[in-house]
């Protein structure tokens, strides 16, 4: 059994980031790690071939150094990294994206496709819904609990409303919440192993990806300009002389919160 | 009522709960070396490049020949200093690979000034001729550990970032390290994702720790080490800054906001250096054998920061990053008496090598840490054991030949004249200087940090409020510091839970992080101590003065980037 | 500009944001419609046009029973196939997401998501959303059509216009692929109230509380606002609430339309958890506590009168 999990590179902590203002794009020039929110996807991938002989590969798209930040996964246990490392493909927006993804994932044929449930750097949003577009695959997002049986994927999937309970034949593209789990610790014979596993950069021409297909050519959205968020609003600072709470309500109603 | 002192309330520490009889190992590497900061990267760099021509020994090491343990997220993330770094060590470690032009440099340091500040003025005076640092380049100390951890893994050293090194395993002689475990909740329970340590056998321990080295500690414990002298350290917090006019020279301070009388004991003073063309670092760096239960250096350095001198320089700026670590400052008569133990070698600040009037340690770092490396590889010769006793001594042999040594010896009691205040203590340096180190004849002895009587003055009023553009808080500062330690992790930090309010007030204010908290009454006039040990950037402060830090999970702390 | 709105429905009303993003495409001038899916529907599309559309396109199919996105994927492509329009509009849930996503993969057409307005400018249609933990705008676009959009929850409010909608049946394409999930369970109204992180009201507590026992206040408060209860790492920290509420830097990241904040200082590694709440409001007995400088009302006193009294007034306010 084969699972691929599709895991972001995205840039450091938060107190770091900036917009280049001239791309008006994130700036990912500096360090960056392996999406936390991935990392659920990874551990999920793990348990599920836990005590059998399937097979994890880690396919990403990201520059040639998001390979060191990547091979946390392989020091958790994780077999394989795929990384689509193109330069044509910088600045893919979510249809260019999906388009690559898909290329790899293609090519892995995988029985199972995990994602995490959303990119820290705020750029990702429902990634995999595209995916199992274009793999043509059925889908399952937001899963708080997976489990698979006879080739079939189970997953408990949160809503607005509480859970629902899906079922989909493999192959099949799931995306996982971060309530799934508690993703493990590389342990050090993990971390010293990790450099030695297979690590793959891949061209869009290796996944017969046209240039014109990914990054900014590929892409369907804009970033049109930066500005400074719009003003709070009036903020008002009141002591309490026994009629605070009055106060309070009447602010909830006059900003239409209650 | 009797004055107190820190020391009077040890902390419940046992250096023999870190020693544990070796096993069977789990893995094995060649050289074990703790700690990926300028020492242990040097060490594994000269390693490296000595296991190039040596492929039969480089084979008996087994698959990995070099392994370094790095308690931070990746190397550099636990490393923070001025700096100004003497080159000559790291020309001697590349010699015919690297040039200067090679190495992450910031500029070289072209002018210099040093200041006597009051509250509005600030005094040139000479540059005392122990800081000249003419031919000395500025660096960010984290941004140069990065940089000799690519060096090291190009050499074939295989970093093993997120890793604590627990305790010593010992068997005759030093073993290796166990490792620390992850996943423990705040009672120590093993939570779902428990990963245990792991017992790592090497055939030579290199401890390169830096400041307040935990395993330093045990080792210079359990193997008899210490020297006459106890070590005594400094707390440095530091911030860099972006700012709008690029600055030209290296600037020291002393004086304001630090007092001279004796009887406070406030030895110190700042550092201001330009980094590139739109950053400098300001750092102020107070010896911990201050008596006043409210001095705080973080909020001396805020006070700092609103002299006229470093103002106009910061005005419209932005800070970006911000740190604290100690510094050990015994200097030559605090090093212990020896630093090889069987299997086991000792380089860095953790063994004290700083050079205090200077400012200097990352050069002699670097040079103990490649002694350390020959030392090593001499004794793994064939024909050689290397748990022979004295096996290592060549170690300890090419320390006292080295610049290393004659440094230290000539600016030995310097340091310790400072004990006398300000004014008694520099006419003595000056002293010192002129003859060399000659005289005042002898050696001076250290007075413990901890063991100095608390006083109190109401040093806390003049601290700035934090406007959140000049000067800032605590807990914004430990954000900045990239700290995002689990906050259901165990407490890591040994320091007795209830002690009279002035000691747990003089830990308030000591932390840098705001760690520890004025708890509730414990009656008989003592409080509890509240911490939260999450916010703990591990600088060392607390160890000075009554507590012990040991080291957390790994992969906690600080994620320094610039300091 | 045409736009075509995707309205939800749950349990037999139409969905509340929805008819926010509906209202908010009528105020953009130009034609505006919208489509409703699901299985025995019919009735709920007149409604639609009550908050601006002039046209609801429906198709009330036992396959599209189900919230589940594929096969309304297939559905829209069904109508966009036969009808052009220049735009395309969702509030964003949880179903809508997914199949706003694979519209745009199936369509080859560009999405914006997260976005909290949305107007025209120079005859364009441009998108606005926040970036960086809401420090930064962007505005947005689209280089093909049809323009889709995910407008985040809560940004636009239902405005009745008092029109009426011809509703226009249609009949979907399905692949096969489309049909493969199966829903084995439903999801029904929690009865506990929602979990803090889909919470549209939450009343969090740190130290200034004073201890364990307190959390009833607040407790009490969240119920008379129908929210969630949140806690800071202090609070959690000393065992008196589970970690599982936590918000901030170490903990969850929540973004409320309204974030009451009792008895909590505001250092940043809680702001980071919550600053992009809609409205912050804060009651402390520091006059200098860090949360006053960004709450929208700040309240110096003392929580445990104020708290009550608030939950009192709250009750009666929403009785009446």
């Amino acid at each position: 059994m084969k699972i691929a999990v599709c895991a972001k590179y995205v840039p450091e902590s938060t107190a770091a980031r900036r917009i280049d203002p001239q791309t008006k794009r994130l700036d990912r020039s500096g360090e960056g790690a392996l999406n936390p929110f991935d990392v659920n996807a990874v551990e999920e991938a793990l348990r599920l071939k836990e005590g059998g002989d399937g097979e994890v590969v880690i396919v990403s798209l990201g520059p040639e150094r998001a390979l060191e930040a990547l091979r946390r996964a392989l020091a958790m246990g994780a077999d394989r990294i795929v990384l689509v490392a193109d330069e044509a493909a910088a600045g893919s927006d979510l249809v260019a994206t999906s388009r690559v993804l898909a290329a790899a994932l293609e090519r892995e044929s995988p029985d199972l496709v995990l994602f995490g449930q959303q990119a820290n750097d705020a750029d990702g949003a429902v990634l995999w819904a595209a995916v199992a577009e274009r793999l043509q695959r059925p889908l399952i997002s937001q899963v708080a609990e997976l489990s698979l049986e006879d080739g079939t994927v189970r997953g408990k999937r949160q809503t607005e409303y509480g859970y629902d309970v899906i079922d989909a034949p493999l192959p099949a593209v799931v995306a996982v919440s971060d309530a799934i789990n508690e993703p493990r610790y590389p342990s050090l014979k993990g971390i010293m192993g990790a450099k030695k596993k297979p690590q793959e950069a891949v061209s869009l021409a290796d996944l017969g990806v046209g240039a014109e297909e990914a990054g900014e050519a590929g892409s369907r959205t804009t970033v049109e300009a930066l500005n400074d968020p719009p003003p709070r609003g009036d903020t008002e600072k009141i002591e309490d002389d026994g009629s605070a709470a009055d106060r309070i309500v009447e602010f909830l109603l006059e900003r239409k919160a209650i | 009522m009797t004055p107190l002192r820190p020391s009077e309330f040890p902390p419940p520490f046992d250096p023999n709960e870190f020693v544990v009889a070796a096993g069977e190992p789990e893995i094995e590497v060649g050289v074990l070396i703790v700690g990926a900061g300028p020492a242990g990267l040097a060490c594994a760099i000269r390693l490296g490049q000595l296991l190039e021509d040596a492929p039969e020994l480089a084979e008996r090491l087994g698959e990995v020949p070099v392994a370094v343990l790095e308690k931070g997220k990746q190397p550099g993330s636990h490393l923070l200093s001025g700096a100004v770094v003497n080159p000559r060590s790291l020309r001697r470690l590349f010699r015919g690979r690297l040039s200067t032009g090679d190495m992450p440099f910031l500029g070289r340091v072209e002018h210099e000034s040093v200041y006597y500040l009051t509250p509005k003025r600030a005094l040139r005076i000479p540059t005392p001729p122990t800081m000249r640092n003419s031919g000395n380049y500025v660096a960010s100390l984290s941004q140069l550990g990065r940089w000799l951890a690519e060096r090291a893994e190009e050499a074939g050293t295989t970093i093993l970032p997120e890793t604590t090194g627990h305790a010593l395993l010992v068997n005759g002689r030093v073993r290796g390290v166990r490792t620390g475990d992850r996943g423990r909740g705040r009672g120590g329970e093993e939570l779902g994702n428990f990963e245990p340590g792991s017992d790592v056998h090497a055939r030579v321990t290199v401890l390169a720790e830096g400041t307040q080295g935990h395993l330093t500690g045990v080792a210079l414990d359990h193997f008899g080490l210490q020297g006459d002298n106890p070590q005594v350290w400094a707390l440095g917090v530091k911030e860099v800054w972006k700012v709008a006019n690029p600055l030209d020279r290296v600037i020291h301070t002393m004086g304001w906001p630090l007092r001279a009388g004796a009887k406070y004991r406030e030895f110190g003073g700042s550092f201001v250096y330009p980094m590139g063309e739109d950053m400098v670092t300001v750092g102020m760096v107070v010896g911990l054998d201050y008596r006043d239960a409210e001095l705080s250096v973080h909020d001396v350095l805020q006070e700092l920061k609103t002299h006229p001198l470093l103002r106009k320089l910061l005005e419209g700026g932005e800070r970006v990053a911000w740190g604290a670590k100690t510094i050990p400052e015994g200097g030559f008569v605090s090093l212990p008496r020896q630093l090889h133990a069987p299997g086991l070698l000792i380089c860095g600040d953790g063994a004290g090598l700083v050079n205090v009037p200077a400012l200097k340690g990352i050069h002699y770092a670097i040079e103990s840490g490649r002694l350390a490396a020959e030392a090593a590889f001499a004794a793994l010769q064939p024909g050689e054991a290397v748990g022979r006793r004295g096996a290592l001594a060549s170690y300890d042999e090419s320390l006292q030949e080295s610049f290393i040594w004659s440094d230290l010896k000539q600016v030995r009691n310097m340091r310790q004249a400072f004990g006398r205040g300000f004014w008694l203590g520099g006419a003595m340096a000056g002293a010192m200087t002129a003859s060399r180190g000659h005289f005042p004849p002898g050696d001076a002895r250290t007075e413990r940090d901890d063991d100095q009587e608390l006083i109190r003055t109401d040093r806390a009023k003049s601290y700035p409020a934090p406007d959140g553009k000049l000067s800032f808080d605590k807990l914004s500062s430990v954000f900045l510091s990239g700290n995002a330690t689990r906050d259901d992790a165990p407490n890591h930090i040994r320091v007795r839970d209830r002690v009279p309010q002035e000691v747990a007030e003089l830990w308030t204010r000591l932390c840098p992080a705001a760690v520890y908290e004025v708890g509730e009454e414990a009656g008989d006039e003592d409080v509890h101590v509240e911490i939260t040990p999450s916010n703990c950037v591990q600088c060392g402060a607390i160890t000075a003065k009554g507590g012990r830090l040991t080291p957390p999970e790994g992969g906690a702390g600080p994620d320094y980037k610039q300091t | 500009m045409r736009f075509l709105v995707f309205v939800e429905h749950h349990e037999g009303r139409l969905q509340k944001d929805s008819l926010g993003v509906l209202s908010k495409a009528a105020s953009l001038g130009g034609e505006v419609e919208a489509v409703l899916l699901g299985s025995g529907v019919n009735e709920l599309a007149a409604e639609a046009g009550k908050y601006g559309a002039q046209r609801v396109h429906v198709d009330d199919d036992v396959l599209l029973d189900k919230p589940l996105p594929q096969p309304r994927v297939d559905a829209l492509e069904t109508l966009l196939a036969d009808q052009q329009f220049d735009a395309v509009l969702f509030a964003a849930s949880v179903l809508s997401a997914d199949v706003a996503a694979a519209l745009a993969a199936r369509l080859d057409a560009g999405l914006n998501y997260d976005l909290t307005d949305l107007a025209v400018e120079d005859g364009k249609l441009v998108g606005k959303r926040p970036a960086l933990g809401d420090s930064i705008y962007v505005d947005v676009g689209w280089s093909s059509e049809p323009r889709l959009a995910l407008i985040r929850s809560g940004t636009f409010e239902p405005e009745e216009a008092g029109g009426s909608a011809d509703v226009a049946p249609f009949e979907s394409r399905f692949q096969d692929f489309s049909l493969a999930a199966t829903m084995v369970e439903q999801a029904h109204e929690e009865s506990e109230g929602p979990s803090i992180e889909d919470a549209d009201v939450i009343v969090a507590a740190g130290r200034g509380l004073g201890g364990p026992d307190n959390f009833g206040l607040v407790e009490e408060l969240a119920k008379a606002l129908g929210g969630a209860v949140a806690a800071t790492r202090a609070v959690v920290d000393a065992g008196w609430y589970p970690y599982s509420t936590q918000v901030g830097q170490t903990g969850k990241t929540v973004s409320p339309k309204l974030y009451v904040a009792v008895g909590i200082s505001g250092a940043i590694q809680h702001k980071v958890g919550m600053q992009s709440s809609g409205l912050i409001v804060a009651i402390n007995k520091d006059p200098n506590a860090p949360i006053f400088e960004y709450a929208d009302l700040g309240v110096v006193g003392d929580l445990h009168e104020i708290v009550p009294k608030l939950t009192e007034l709250v009750r009666a306010r929403k009785a009446a």
